[in-house]
C-alpha cells in the first residue's frame, strides 16, 4: 500500500500495526476469541462503519467503530466484555492513515475497558471502498433479570436524553465536500456503557428493580427523532416531547440554521435516550448527570397512551406538530 | 425567500477583486461574498443567502422592533387585567 | 443566535396574537407568498395560533416547486451527459421531472454536484477545465443576484467552460396573476421579506392601488410574520388598503442597488410558465443576450422534449391556493415526500411537504391540551 508500493502481507500488517495498537492478549493468534462469560445472558452485536471522511472534528472511523458497538451493547443494559474488529481497506490507502486509525481505536477500547480481542483484514482493488470500511463485533453480559428493550415502553415513562444533540452530524457535515463551514463543534462520540450502569445501579443500590429502566436507544442515523419513533412503534406508545427542553447547544443551532437541517434528525454518536418509570427517573437522572458523559442529561417528554406510535412534538408557542424520521440522505436545504 | 439567516462580518479581504468575508451565525462560520455590500464594514451584521450577503442587518431597527413587541407585551397584559398571564403556558 | 432568537419569543408572540384577535371581527383570507414563510408557519403552527381569526392560503413561493416541467426535463438530459459536471441547489434533487430526477440520474453514474452557492460551481468549473459545468439557476429574486455574480465571476476568469441554466420567476407578476383570477380569495398579501431586500418594495404599490388589498412587507421568524399578520388585519379592519414594511431591519424601500444593478445586466424579463399554473407573462428571468456564452439552453440546444406531468397530482391548484395539501386525495397515500408526484412535496419549502412533515394529529385522535388553542 502507500504510492506506488506493493502490497503489504496481512499478517505483517496484524504484527506491526494493529497488535501493538490494540494491545495483544499474549495468547497465541485464533480464529475466535473464547471469554469466561460466567451464568447468563450474552448481548451480541454487529456494526459496520462507512463513514466519509475517516477523520473529522474530534475522532475518526475507529473510535467511532469501537464506541458505537459497545452503545448498542450498552442498550441491553449489557456489560461489554470485547470486540472484534474487521477492516476492509482500499487499495491505495497510506499504511500512516491505517496506523493513526488503529491507534485511536486502541486508545478509544483502553479507554472503554473493553478490548479489541481478534479481527480480520482484507484488500480490495482501488474503488472498492472509502478508503476504508470497518466491521465491528461487540459481545457482552446482561445481567440475570434485566429486560431492557424498547417493547417496554409503557404510558406516563419520562423520556430522557443524555446530553447534547446534533454534534456529531454536524461535525461530519463540516468536513464534507462543498457545503464546509467553519465549527467549533467536535464529534461526540463516546462510550456509554458506564452511564447506562450508573443508571442500573442508582435503583439497585436502593433496592429497587433496574427495569425501571424500560427502553435505551442510542440516537444516530436518523438522530433523537428516529430513536424515539422507532421506541414509540416497537412498544404503540405516543410519545409528547417539549421542544424548548431539549438540549441544543448554538453552534449546532445556527449550523444546522444555515444548512436547512433539522438538529432533531441530525445523528450522535455519544448520546443515549432512555424511557424511564416517572417515579424513578429523578434518581436516574440524578446518577445520569453525576457523570461526565451525562451531564447535559434532561427530561425531554414523555410516552402517552394517545395517538400510539407517533411522536408530537410542543413548540414554545404552545402548538404541536407531529414528527417523523426523514427519508434517505440529508440534503442541506439551500432555497 | 429562502434561506436568509443573521450573522456578523468578522473577517474581509480580497479574491480576484472581489470582496469577500467571514460570517459568523452563532458559532458557524462561512465564507461569504460582500460584492454586493461594498461598504460592509466589520462588526456590522448582515443577511446571508446562497453564500452573498445580500443586506445590512439595521441593528437599531432591530431593537426598535423588538421594543415594540415588548411594550406590545406590557399593554396586552394590561388589557386582559391579570398579571400573570405571561406564565400562563404550560409545558 | 442574535437577531434571530429574539424574533422567537413566545411570551411576545402570545401578545401579538392576543392583539390580532383582540382586532379582527371577522375572519380574513391572508396568503404569504415565499416559500420559506410558509415553512416557518407550519413548522411553529402559526395557523393554529390564528385558527378563527385568520385563514391562510399558502402561495407559490416555492421557486423549486413552480420551476416548469420542461425545464426539468432539460436539467435532467444535461446532467446525464458523460462530459458534464451539473451542479445544482440541494432542494432541485428530487423534484420530479417527466420521467426521473437529478437524484437518480447521480445514481447511474451521472455527475450531479449539490452545492450551497453557486460561486461553488465556478469553482468546480476553474478545477475542471476538461469538463462541461452547468449550474441550475433557478429562485426568486433572492437568489438571483448570487446567480448574477457568479455568471459575472465566470466572465472576469475568462472560463469557457461553465453555463447557467437559467429559470428565475418574479413575485410581483405571480401575485397579480393571482389577484386577477377570478377565483381568488385572498384579501391581503405577506410580501416576501428577502425578495424585498434586494429588490425593495416600489413594485408593490401599484399592486395596492390596482386590487386595493394590504401589502406587507414580512419576515420569517414567528414574531415576524405575527406582525406582518396584525398590520394586514388591522389594514382589512380599517378598510384602507396600504403598502406597508414590517421587516425595517432588513428591507428598506430601495433595495439594494448594487444588486439590482447586476440584475438588470445578466438577466432579461421573459415570459415563463410555473409549473401547476400556466404562463404567467413576464413573470420571469432569463440570461441577457449579453451573456450568450454562458448560457446552458443554448450551449447544449436541448431539442423538443415531450412532457409529462401526473394524473393524479394537484400540485397547481395547491400552489393556486384553491386546496390545502391535506384535501388532496393523492396527499399522504400515493404521494408522499419518499414518492412525491409533484414539486410541492419534495421540496422542502412546498406547502405540501410543509403539511406532511409539520402534520398535525387529526381531529380523531386525542390532541395534547393546548393553552394556546383557546381565545
Amino acid at each position: 500500500m502507500g504510492h506506488g508500493g506493493g502490497g503489504i502481507l496481512s499478517e505483517e500488517l496484524i504484527e506491526n500495526l494493529f497488535l501493538p495498537a490494540f494491545g495483544s492478549s499474549g495468547g497465541p493468534s485464533r480464529d475466535s476469541a473464547v471469554l469466561d462469560t460466567g451464568a447468563g445472558r450474552i448481548a451480541l452485536t454487529t456494526d459496520s462503519y462507512v463513514v466519509n471522511p475517516l477523520f473529522f472534528p474530534g475522532g475518526t472511523i475507529g473510535d467511532l467503530a469501537v464506541n458505537g458497538t459497545i452503545n448498542d451493547l450498552a442498550c441491553s443494559g449489557a456489560q461489554p466484555l470485547a470486540l472484534t474488529a474487521g477492516f476492509i481497506l482500499e487499495e491505495g490507502l497510506e499504511v500512516d492513515v491505517l496506523g493513526a486509525i488503529a491507534q485511536a481505536m486502541g486508545r478509544a477500547a483502553a479507554d472503554a475497558g473493553v478490548p479489541v480481542v481478534t479481527g480480520d483484514t482484507k484488500v480490495v482493488g482501488r474503488g472498492g471502498a472509502d478508503g476504508l470500511f470497518i466491521n465491528t463485533a461487540g459481545v457482552g453480559v446482561v445481567p440475570d433479570g434485566l429486560r431492557i428493550g424498547p417493547e417496554q415502553a409503557r404510558p406516563g415513562d419520562h423520556i430522557i436524553v443524555s446530553g447534547n444533540i446534533g454534534e456529531h452530524g454536524v461535525a461530519i457535515m463540516s468536513v464534507r465536500e462543498g457545503i464546509d463551514f467553519g465549527t467549533t463543534v467536535t464529534t461526540d462520540s463516546a462510550p456509554l456503557h458506564r452511564l447506562v450502569a450508573a443508571m442500573l445501579a442508582s435503583l439497585t443500590e436502593r433496592g429497587e428493580d433496574p427495569n425501571h429502566v424500560h427502553a435505551l436507544r442510542d440516537p444516530t442515523r436518523g438522530g433523537l427523532v428516529a430513536a424515539v419513533v422507532e421506541i414509540a412503534r416497537t412498544a404503540g406508545v405516543g410519545v409528547e416531547l417539549d421542544e424548548r427542553a431539549i438540549p441544543v447547544p448554538e453552534t449546532v443551532a445556527s449550523a444546522c440554521g444555515f444548512l436547512g437541517l433539522d438538529p432533531l434528525q441530525v445523528a450522535n454518536e455519544g448520546k443515549m435516550v432512555a424511557f424511564v418509570d416517572p417515579a424513578h427517573s429523578a434518581a436516574v437522572l440524578a446518577a445520569m448527570r453525576s457523570r461526565p458523559e451525562g451531564a447535559g442529561a434532561a427530561i425531554i417528554g414523555r410516552a402517552v397512551e394517545e395517538h400510539p406510535g407517533m411522536v408530537v412534538i410542543r413548540t414554545p408557542f404552545g402548538t404541536t406538530r407531529v414528527v417523523e424520521r426523514e427519508l434517505g440522505e440529508q440534503l442541506p436545504r439551500i432555497c | 425567500m429562502c434561506l436568509g439567516i443573521p450573522g456578523k462580518v468578522m473577517e474581509i479581504w480580497e479574491e480576484s477583486g472581489t470582496r469577500m468575508s467571514t460570517v459568523d451565525f452563532g458559532g458557524t462560520t462561512k465564507t461569504v461574498c460582500l460584492a454586493y455590500l461594498p461598504d460592509m464594514e466589520i462588526g456590522e451584521y448582515t443577511i446571508v443567502h446562497a453564500g452573498f450577503a445580500i443586506t445590512r442587518l439595521d441593528e437599531v431597527s432591530a431593537n426598535e422592533t423588538l421594543q415594540m413587541f415588548a411594550d406590545l407585551g406590557i399593554l396586552e397584559e394590561e388589557l386582559s387585567g391579570t398579571e400573570g398571564q405571561a406564565s400562563r403556558e404550560t409545558a | 443566535m442574535k437577531y434571530l432568537d429574539e424574533f422567537r419569543d413566545p411570551v411576545a408572540a402570545k401578545a401579538l396574537v392576543e392583539q390580532i384577535r383582540r382586532t379582527a371581527t371577522q375572519p380574513w383570507t391572508i396568503m404569504e407568498v415565499c416559500g420559506g414563510q410558509t415553512h416557518s408557519i407550519i413548522r411553529n403552527g402559526i395557523d393554529q395560533l390564528l385558527e378563527g381569526a385568520v385563514e391562510f392560503i399558502h402561495g407559490p413561493g416555492c421557486p423549486v416547486c413552480v420551476t416548469p416541467l420542461e425545464m426539468i426535463d432539460r436539467a435532467l438530459e444535461i446532467a446525464g451527459r458523460e462530459d458534464v459536471i451539473f451542479c445544482s441547489f440541494g432542494d432541485m434533487l428530487r423534484v420530479p421531472g417527466s420521467r426521473e430526477d437529478l437524484f437518480s440520474v447521480r445514481a447511474r453514474g451521472g455527475d450531479v454536484r449539490v452545492v450551497y452557492s453557486p460561486l461553488d460551481a465556478t469553482r468546480i468549473a476553474a478545477d475542471n477545465p476538461d469538463k462541461q459545468v452547468v449550474f441550475f439557476g433557478v429562485g426568486f429574486e433572492t437568489t438571483a443576484p448570487a446567480n448574477a455574480m457568479s455568471v459575472l465571476h465566470a466572465q472576469r476568469l475568462g472560463l469557457t467552460n461553465f453555463s447557467m441554466l437559467v429559470s428565475h420567476v418574479l413575485v410581483p407578476p405571480a401575485m397579480t396573476a393571482i389577484l386577477s383570477s377570478p377565483t381568488n380569495r385572498v384579501q391581503g398579501f405577506l410580501a416576501a421579506g428577502h425578495v424585498c431586500t434586494v429588490m425593495g418594495t416600489s413594485e408593490y404599490g401599484p399592486l395596492v392601488e390596482k386590487f386595493g388589498v394590504p401589502i406587507v412587507v414580512t419576515g420569517f421568524e414567528p414574531l415576524d410574520l405575527l406582525e406582518g399578520v396584525r398590520q394586514v388585519v388591522e389594514l382589512l379592519e380599517a378598510g384602507t388598503p396600504e403598502l406597508r414594511n414590517a421587516y425595517p431591519r432588513a428591507v428598506t424601500a430601495g433595495g439594494n442597488v448594487v444588486a439590482r444593478e447586476a440584475l438588470a445586466d445578466v438577466f432579461a424579463v421573459t415570459d415563463r410558465p410555473w409549473r401547476g399554473i400556466g404562463m404567467i407573462p413576464q413573470s420571469g428571468w432569463t440570461l441577457s443576450p449579453r451573456y450568450a456564452d454562458f448560457d446552458a439552453e443554448l450551449t447544449f440546444g436541448v431539442g423538443q422534449l415531450t412532457v409529462q406531468e401526473s394524473d393524479l397530482c394537484h400540485a397547481g391548484e395547491v400552489l393556486q391556493g384553491l386546496l390545502k395539501p391535506n384535501e388532496c386525495p393523492a396527499f399522504g397515500n400515493a404521494c408522499t415526500p419518499r414518492t412525491p408526484l409533484g414539486a410541492t412535496m419534495v421540496s422542502s419549502e412546498g406547502a405540501c411537504a410543509a403539511y406532511y412533515q409539520f402534520r398535525r394529529l387529526s381531529a380523531g385522535a386525542a390532541a395534547p391540551t393546548s393553552a394556546a388553542a383557546g381565545v
